[in-house]
């Protein structure tokens, strides 16, 4: 036995090596590609702004304090900032929306293909991931390209008589809406079909077979066994959303600004970086939170789940 | 009377290059409380046949009806049947309970009633200490039983089984055949059970439908099936079974005086309403016939391999005229049959035992 027992220890160590090199390569980029940033971001939120852009190394919790409050300007009064705070409440309704519509449109869609038969379930799967190889400029502004006052829905609505003058859809809450969905619908699509491919579709034949009706068979027994696939398709859609930059850029025209827009502008033409680091990490805060309280609720809901 | 459940030249085509007949066309009138098995090879069209009564599949042509209802549009949750499937299909995010009480609760029945008849049917497949296990804790043969009581607990007028003893092993498998047979005659309920396995069919079944390539071959019960198959199929499927070349001599309603090869005739039965003239086959049962000397034997032949099984010994013939024959004596402990490999031997068997087969 004592004298086995090197040689396996020797082996467990190599095996033990192997490991640590295989993880090296990921652990060294989110050192310095994710934490580091990071850090640095905590740190600049807690400096003072330079003229023009950049940080002076002075500890100030100005940034801070204004993410949610401002000092007006003449008599010093305090109160809250109404710019940051509708801008917060608008990128958390708008990615919930979000998140909501690409669900209503991902769930039948992932159903249909997973109900198809298995050779063509390859077929659908690529019409849905082929705009996901477009750069997501260009697909927004082929959205632009529909719902803009002389786009095609408004052209075709005035030609047929239906309105006279056309309906003002781009620059609104709504158009940052449906550019969203449809951007991140695949994202949605995906993880509901991976887990509508698994579902064993007897079963819903035996909810038939046991006298439950169509909606009875979708609340009882689908809905609960592809909860997973709709938890993580509300993450991948909720996380980005909420952080979009380009969408509400291009369809909410500047003046419906998100989080990810009032970042950028603080880095940009309002060089305040300290404002922008803590408006950053507040963003990352409120991403935290959310997925937190809804990975809770939604793993808690429905009878019998263990 | 009208019966449980009447199938009329039913037919179901998948449509496609060509088009796929899973069944051909089916009659079949299946009474009130009576243990009912479409046995078939896979492919054979029984499980079509049953996934239409269940509702699960639309028929192309031919009529299904209920005590006499038309069953044709009605959805699967508005059939009073209930289905055991082959792979159970139970909800794995639900309970033993949950599950067994799950049709009730789609009834809307109130919760004290279905409390009670879910105890009944954890009492009646003794799965009460289970009540409160996920499905995926408990053994294959104890997912069985749920998946049973599943199905009975909202008293359907008809109970459909899908192979549901096909994933059990050898010894669960028997004692599953008594327990449902069991259950069937305790709750009177009408029982349609597919299978792909003859001796299940022959334990269990009232009445038996041999189902092949899409058509039924033949109904009866299931010594009737075994003793009497009306045609080359049924006997190939079922057990096993000697072919042997005649003659029909002469025949008057169901009996047939047949030449064999030997020149020797011997009584057979005839398939009723048959009139078959001129060359035919015989069925014989292995253990329906016997072996003596070459003078007393219907077939002449020699003795080419003798087979010890225990309970009894298979005697392979090879047969003068040039076809072989295989005969089962039980064995008993003070008797052997006298003969050994190369001895010249007769085969034997008396009259009526002979099946003319249509083919």
């Amino acid at each position: 036995m004592a004298e086995h027992s090197p040689p396996a220890n020797a082996t467990e160590k190599r095996a033990s090596r192997v490991r640590w090199l295989l993880l090296a390569p990921a652990l060294l980029v989110l050192l310095f590609a994710a934490s580091g940033p990071l850090l640095i971001t905590l740190v600049y939120s807690v400096l003072t702004p330079g003229d023009y852009g950049g940080v002076i190394w002075q500890p100030s919790g100005d940034a801070w304090f204004n993410v949610i409050l401002q000092r007006d300007i003449f008599d010093d009064t305090l109160s809250w900032s109404d710019a940051h705070l509708s801008i917060f409440w608008r990128s958390v309704k708008l990615s919930l929306m979000t998140t909501v519509g690409c669900i209503i449109f991902g769930f039948p869609t992932a159903y249909f293909i997973a109900t198809r038969p298995k050779k063509q379930r390859d077929l659908w799967m690529l019409l849905i991931i082929i705009p996901f190889w477009t750069n997501i400029l260009i697909r927004t502004f082929a959205v632009v390209e529909l719902i803009r006052n002389e786009g095609t829905i408004n052209t075709v609505l005035m030609w047929s008589g239906i309105i006279d003058a056309p309906i003002q859809m781009l620059f609104t809450e709504f158009s940052i809406l449906v550019g969203m969905i449809y951007v991140y619908l695949p994202l949605m699509v995906l993880p509901l079909y991976a887990s509508m491919e698994r579902l064993d579709f007897s079963l819903v034949e035996a909810g038939y077979d046991l006298y439950a009706t169509r909606m009875q068979v979708l609340k009882r027994i689908i809905l609960p066994l592809v909860k997973p696939g709709v938890i993580a398709g509300s993450i991948l859609v909720f996380v980005p959303s909420l952080g979009a930059y380009v969408t509400p850029r291009v369809m909410g025209g500047g003046n419906q600004l998100m989080i990810g827009n009032l970042i950028e502008l603080q880095f940009g033409q309002g060089r305040n970086w300290p404002l922008g680091a803590a408006l950053s990490i507040t963003l990352l805060a409120i991403v935290m939170v959310a997925l937190m309280a809804y990975v809770r609720t939604a793993g808690k809901e429905g009878p019998g789940h263990g | 009377m009208t019966a449980a459940i009447s199938v009329r030249n039913l037919r179901k085509v998948y449509p496609g290059t060509p088009d796929v007949v899973a069944l051909a066309d089916a009659s079949i009138d299946i009474q009130d409380n009576e243990f009912f098995t479409l046995l078939g090879p896979s492919g054979c069209g029984k499980t079509t046949l049953l996934r239409m009564i269940a509702g699960f599949e639309h028929p192309t042509s031919g009529t299904l009806t209920m005590h006499g209802e038309d069953l044709s549009d009605l959805p699967p949750y508005k059939r009073p049947v209930n289905t055991v499937f082959q792979s159970y299909a139970l909800f794995p995010h639900m309970t033993v309970a949950q599950n067994i009480g799950f049709g009730l609760e789609m009834l809307g029945k109130p919760k004290a009633e279905i409390k009670q008849t879910v105890d009944e049917m954890m009492e009646l497949v003794k799965m009460t200490e289970m009540a409160d296990r996920q499905t995926g804790q408990i053994s294959g043969g104890q997912q069985q039983r749920v998946a049973l009581a599943r199905a009975l607990a909202p008293r359907p007028r008809v109970l459909l089984l899908d192979e549901p003893l096909s994933a059990l092993d050898f010894k669960l498998r028997k004692d599953m055949q008594l327990e449902l047979k069991r259950l069937q005659m305790e709750t009177g309920i009408t029982f349609i059970f597919v299978t792909h396995d003859q001796e299940e069919a022959l334990t269990m079944s009232d009445r038996i439908a041999v189902m092949s390539a899409g058509t039924i071959r033949q109904i009866g019960g299931p010594r009737d099936i075994y003793d009497h198959p009306a045609e080359r199929f049924v006997a190939d499927f079922i057990g096993d079974t000697n072919f042997v070349p005649a003659e029909v001599a002469t025949h008057k309603g169901t009996d047939a005086d047949v030449t064999l090869s030997s020149g020797k005739v011997v009584t057979a039965r005839m398939p009723e309403g048959e009139q078959m003239q001129g060359k035919v086959t015989l069925a014989v049962r292995p253990e329906h016939a016997n072996i003596s000397t070459e003078a007393e034997g219907l077939l002449p032949g020699t003795l080419s391999e003798v087979v010890y099984f225990g309970t009894d010994t298979h005697y392979h013939v090879a047969l003068d005229d040039g076809t072989g024959f295989v005969v089962r004596r039980q064995n008993r402990p003070d008797e052997t049959s006298g003969f050994s490999t190369g001895d010249r031997i007769g085969v034997q068997f008396a009259p009526g035992v002979g099946q003319v087969l249509r083919d």
